[in-house]
């Protein structure tokens, strides 16, 4: 006989069927239709979506979202390694605090925070205005590059450093005291010690960053002003606007197999240590 | 697990709430465009039809018309510009008007009926016109706002706010070439998009709705707007102005209409008389600010407005400019195309 502990999880199995498997499949069925006529049940079977995908325009958006994305990536990793270092070396009380300042911003909702970013980076903004004290006259960061990235970087920081924070915790500082004591100096010790055991946490948090930054959408329509367009806009724009669902399940599906081969090459760098260390996955 | 209690308790609160709030008023679902009817006048309306309006917003026709295609929710009224009333039509997505429950008709201009997407406005009730045009700074301007040329004039690069809608960026850069707003060869479609391309490193962004704080702000020097919202930006900021390209433009005309599967068809009607009685339509249009066929509310309106040149439009620059007409699915196809390829490019 099953223990209770199993049966809880049933309600959960089947909330994921329902929402999570049952949709998918959707799309995937969508994805291999031309302009099906269900009311008359007509629809035939095609690879036309795909193909059309393989268009150097739309190759050319995909490329852009990755870039953007693995842009986006590198600067949280950046800024979240050296700052989950600095947390770590707090007492703990204070890295407690530390980590809920991180986290306070994100109980506000993430499209307000975005419109408050879209105050500070206009022409008339706050940022600009300290620019211009600075003599740097007419300077709008809104509707840029920049902009966008900044926004991914942003808004997805936080899935960055928890990660990295907790790999780093996980570590065993008997470990770096046996280093010191024969011999490792600072530069050794974060090689051949620091980074391999929080190699697991970067991957994730990597991961974190990565897969909504590729496929927002909001971002970069909200601080690009339509003229960024990324992967996810194009698929927002075939539902909504075009009426095209065929097609956008189309490049869902080949974002979503992209997404899922980068997790796995994620895995393999990683190997069975994803299991073990600071994961979010 | 007193405490596991409260909480459930606390979590059926909405429900019971819920319970106290359903009555057995008759209900009207209206969907309409976001900001285009005074709440105050729906209100009015459920307290003396002792009714219940369900009231949703769309951003665009497409939105609406996707919607109402595949969501299983009913619509009592709708509000869709000319092309989209001509789709809904050719589709047999919408009931015939029943004239002699709507005694207002009588208020409205003749200028707004009868027109081609809906001869004899047998499904369709006028409630807002406008034009497409350029609202602009009239300090940073210092050239003549007369023509879509201007906005590809690189002295105001960055400076320049396209609105991001297929057909209303494709269709000014049509016009500017002299082409048709409903253009179907593809060679000329595809001029308009190359031109919109070289255009692009001048644009600012492609906006819908932060048109409004981007004028008032300064930032942006000149955007491309339809009429009503220009009157609303010029009614609050100074140093505005708005101006219909002498090559012409996009005229458009919002109707009501009644869906084949509304639920209720003889409140719609209700609804869409009181809606032109001429103090409620003076009300909406203060609120929305677009050109209003509703002569007698007119004569009700504030002096400032018959000289806001977004609200009062023109007899020539209504003739000089075209109604979209819904463009068969394969010349779309070519929109579509180039309005992305638009988007991607650097």
């Amino acid at each position: 006989m099953k223990s209770f502990k199993e049966y809880i999880a049933y309600p959960y199995g089947l909330w994921m069927l329902i929402f999570i498997a049952v949709p998918l499949l959707v799309v995937v069925w969508f994805s291999f239709l031309s302009n099906p006529d269900f009311k008359a049940g007509v629809y035939t079977f095609t690879l036309d979506n795909y193909q059309e995908f393989m268009d150097p325009v739309y190759l050319e958006l995909l490329y852009r979202s990755f870039l953007y994305a693995v842009i986006a990536t590198v600067i949280c990793f950046i800024i979240a390694y050296p700052l989950g270092n600095l947390i770590i070396s707090l007492p703990g009380h204070r890295q407690n605090l530390m980590i809920v300042l991180m986290i306070i911003p994100m109980w506000v909702n993430f499209l307000l925070r975005t419109y408050a970013w879209m105050v500070l980076l206009s022409g008339s903004g706050l940022i600009s205005q300290f620019l211009g004290m600075l003599g740097f006259q007419d300077v709008s960061l809104l509707y840029t590059q920049s902009a966008v990235i900044l926004g991914m970087v942003y808004n997805f920081f936080p899935y960055m450093l928890l990660p990295i924070y907790t790999s780093l915790k996980k570590i065993d500082p008997d470990l770096l005291r046996a280093a010191t004591d024969l011999g490792a100096n600072h530069f050794q010790m974060f090689v051949k010690i620091k980074l391999p055991l929080s190699l697991p946490g970067i991957v994730s948090g990597s991961m974190m960053v990565f897969m909504p930054a590729v496929s927002t959408f909001v971002i970069s329509n909200l601080l690009g002003g339509g003229k960024y367009m990324l992967v996810g806009n194009l698929i927002e724009q075939q539902f909504l606007t075009l009426n095209n669902w065929n097609f956008g399940s189309a490049i869902s599906m080949v974002l979503m197999t992209i997404i899922f081969l980068v997790l796995g090459i994620a895995r393999l760098i990683t190997g069975k240590e994803l299991d073990t260390g600071g994961q979010l996955l | 697990m007193k405490k596991i209690l409260l909480i459930l308790l606390l979590l059926c609160l909405p429900f019971l709430a819920g319970g106290c709030g359903s009555d057995d008023r008759a209900e009207l679902t209206v969907y309409n465009w976001g900001d285009y009817m005074d709440p105050e006048v729906i209100a009015q309306f459920e307290e003396e039809y002792n009714c219940r309006v369900n009231y949703e917003t769309f951003t665009s026709n497409e939105d609406m018309y996707v919607k109402v295609k595949n969501s299983s929710d009913t619509y009592d009224v709708l509000v869709p510009s000319d092309y989209m009333i001509e789709r809904l039509i050719s589709e047999d997505m919408l009931q015939p008007i029943t004239k002699d429950n709507i005694p207002n008709l009588a208020n409205l201009d003749a200028a707004a009926q009868d027109l081609a997407f809906d001869p004899g406005n047998q499904y369709s009730v006028p409630y807002f016109y406008g034009v497409l045009g350029i609202v602009y700074n009239t300090t940073q301007v210092t050239d003549p706002v007369d023509s879509w040329n201007i906005l590809w004039n690189d002295k105001y690069a960055s400076k320049i706010l396209m609105y991001d809608s297929i057909r209303d960026s494709m269709g000014s850069s049509l016009k500017r070439l002299g082409f048709s707003m409903n253009e179907t060869n593809e060679a000329n479609i595809n001029a308009a998009r190359d031109a919109l391309i070289v255009q692009k490193p001048l644009v600012m962004a492609y906006v819908t709705d932060n048109v409004k704080s981007l004028m008032a702000s300064g930032d942006a020097a000149m955007a491309v707007v339809y009429s009503g919202d220009a009157a609303i930006i010029m009614s609050e900021t100074d140093n505005l102005d708005f101006a219909v390209p002498k090559e012409g433009s996009n005229a458009f005309y919002d109707n009501f209409v009644i869906p084949k599967n509304a639920q209720n068809p003889e409140l719609a009607e209700q609804f869409i008389n009181f809606m032109l009685t001429p103090e409620i339509a003076a009300k909406n249009i203060e609120y929305v600010g677009y050109s209003s066929p509703n002569t007698p509310a007119l004569a009700l309106l504030d002096a400032s407005w018959s000289a806001n040149a977004g609200f009062n439009i023109s007899k020539e620059d209504l003739a000089r400019s075209e109604i979209f007409k819904d463009l068969p699915s394969d010349v779309m196809d070519i929109y579509n195309r180039a309005w992305t390829e638009i988007n991607v490019s650097k």
